[in-house]
């Protein structure tokens, strides 16, 4: 079956409900710092994979490209990310961006969440605002989301 | 992904996300979206392919001059018809004692090892079941198709994840017998279709869902539309 039927199978699960939209207008991206959020539930191979509905995030040090998958759902392509990690998490392309130019600077950290929540109001309230809370500290301008 | 987005750009950071599914895109809008019509797995639509990539993020990165929330939608996709599979030899029979997808299995051992080199171990085995373990993890599903009740059959884990310590030890010797990077589900489709665990993964998961397993536990053995 076409992939196309897969995400069939997920693409009516209801999100959360924002009624206002959050909106930051960041720096010029030439100076900006930028990071990776994923939530294809990556993970060093010396921390704790997540867990079925693990709510929380992995901590990804930029320096290192030993990153992991732990997510559970079988209803995505792996070979992909094992075949080149940037096809889920760009930071190689993000270094060349630097050397242009065009983006100030990659961040030294990353996060992973694991998508395919089923209650993301522990996301939201939580786990969430403690990430972005984190990556601020490190001096995040911009986040660059990726899925699975 | 959305609900990060809202959070991330409240906390102050601005936010580009990228999305494979556009209906959930579209219900929950993230404050700027970027629809990528890839296959599920590849956000950035092609390994190995850093000119593509690059375009992807360019696209992303563009959308932050946005004055307000916007969603947009790559201007190239990636259609999957659901029939590529990879051609990936498979060893010969070696132990004629052992059960097909066990003696199979051991035979893809060398073959998964060259794999975890070249792939760091991103997608392989190892989350519950080692590698040298996955023999004896796959009798476990042999057993459900004998007739074992699945309770009763020794899975040494929760089965969606020894399932996918399965399919990432078979898809990750695939990626060892192969010299380009497979298109999206094709090792999948390989290993469900073309193996011998495959076809005790496949005939395991009927066995569960008729034994009345809980529907997790069955369902998520292998990919949802099987």
């Amino acid at each position: 079956m076409p992939d196309s039927d897969i995400k069939a199978l997920t693409e009516a699960l209801p999100g959360e409900t924002f009624e206002t939209t959050a909106f930051t207008t960041p720096p010029p991206l030439a100076e900006a710092t930028v990071a990776v959020v994923t939530t294809a539930s990556l993970h060093h191979p010396d921390q704790d994979d997540f867990e079925v509905m693990d709510t929380g995030y992995r901590l990804l040090d930029g320096s290192r490209r030993d990153y992991v998958t732990g997510h559970w759902s079988p209803n995505f392509d792996g070979a992909g990310f094992a075949y080149d990690m940037n096809t889920v998490i760009p930071l190689d392309r993000l270094d060349e961006l630097v050397e242009r130019g065009v983006i100030g600077k990659v961040a030294e950290h990353h996060l992973a969440y694991a998508g395919n929540q089923f209650d993301l109001a522990a996301v939201r309230m939580d786990s969430g605002p403690a990430g972005a809370e984190l990556l601020r500290g490190h001096g995040v301008d911009v986040v660059l989301l990726t899925p699975v | 992904m959305s609900t990060l987005a809202h959070v991330f750009e409240a906390a102050g950071i601005a936010t580009v996300a990228l999305g494979s599914i556009r209906q959930q895109f579209e219900s929950g809008p993230p404050p700027r979206g970027l629809w990528c019509d890839f296959p599920l797995g590849r956000p950035l639509g092609k390994p190995g392919d850093p000119e593509f990539q690059h375009r992807v993020l360019a696209a992303a990165f563009a959308m932050l001059d946005s004055i307000e929330p916007v969603l947009a939608e790559f201007d190239e996709a990636i259609a999957d018809d659901g029939n590529e599979m990879l051609a990936c030899t498979l060893p010969p029979r070696h132990d004629p004692d052992a059960h097909p997808a066990i003696d199979e299995a051991r035979g893809l051992r060398v073959a998964y090892d060259r794999g975890v080199e070249m792939s760091e171990g991103r997608f392989g085995a190892g989350r519950v079941v080692a590698a040298d373990d996955i023999p004896a993890a796959i009798e476990a599903f042999v057993r459900i198709t004998e007739g074992t009740p699945w309770g009763e059959a020794g899975i040494p884990g929760l089965p969606m994840r020894v399932s996918h310590d399965i399919r990432g030890y078979y898809e990750t010797a695939a990626l060892a017998m192969v010299d380009h990077a497979p298109a999206a589900w094709a090792s999948t489709r390989w290993f469900l279709d073309e193996t011998e665990t495959g076809k005790v993964m496949l005939a395991a998961r009927q066995a569960m869902q008729d034994q009345e397993a809980p529907q997790p536990m069955w369902f998520y053995l292998t990919p949802g539309d099987r």
